[in-house]
């Protein structure tokens, strides 16, 4: 009965951390613009793979492997999204504007910060 | 139902390595790279649960380790044109 409920909740762990990051993927493939295409790849980072290694951590039982799971995805939900921040800033700072929409008459000269 | 995983892991992998063959900026690429290295380490884990044989998870952290260290690398080398070492105008003869 517990094995069939861990099983179940393990399908629906990894099945769900699979959408995530084939939807993250597909985001990062088709978004318009580089700032937008970041948002989608920082998906992967912590949703997709937090879910998957959360699925394979009920799968493998309370175990060494269990630890191990924990850690890389202790790391993983660090590094991830501070991996996307300096991607970010580094853009920024190199000039790379965002695509904004055409407004000229809210967006005057000289008001981009 | 690693299998599932196995094959999502690697249609998303094919989709960022699209990103970084036409990826129009340098950050593009880094960012498909860094999320290229990211889905590597998973592979790898869900590989060797596939297989029966969950020790490459010790594979997997190394990975992750050496995925960060390597996209911040890349993303100091390109803003300060060096890796830590002094300028060529400090450097002694």
């Amino acid at each position: 009965m517990i094995g069939t409920a861990a099983d179940i909740a393990s399908w629906l762990f990894i099945v769900s951390g699979s959408a995530g990051i084939v939807i993250s993927a597909l985001g990062l493939l088709r978004l318009p613009d580089f700032y937008t295409r970041l948002h989608a790849g920082g998906v992967t980072d912590t949703f997709g793979a937090e879910l998957l290694i959360i699925g394979l951590a009920i799968q493998s039982g309370v175990s060494l492997i269990t630890a191990k799971l924990l850690i890389i995805g202790l790391f993983l939900f660090f590094t991830g999204p501070t991996a996307t921040h300096a991607t970010a800033n580094a853009a920024w700072v190199a000039g790379l504007k965002p695509r904004l929409a055409e407004r000229p008459d809210e967006r005057p000269d000289g008001d981009n910060p | 139902m690693f299998l599932v995983a196995a094959v999502a892991l690697l249609i998303a992998m094919a989709l960022a390595l699209i990103r970084l063959f036409i990826g129009p900026s340098l950050y593009d690429r880094v960012l498909a790279v860094n999320v290229f290295g990211t889905k590597t380490v998973l592979l790898i884990g869900v590989v060797g649960f596939l297989t029966g044989r969950p020790d490459w998870l010790d594979i997997s952290l190394l990975y992750a380790l050496i995925n960060f260290i390597g996209t911040l690398a890349i993303l100091k080398f390109f803003r300060y044109r060096r890796l830590g070492d002094r300028p060529p105008s400090e450097q002694r003869p």
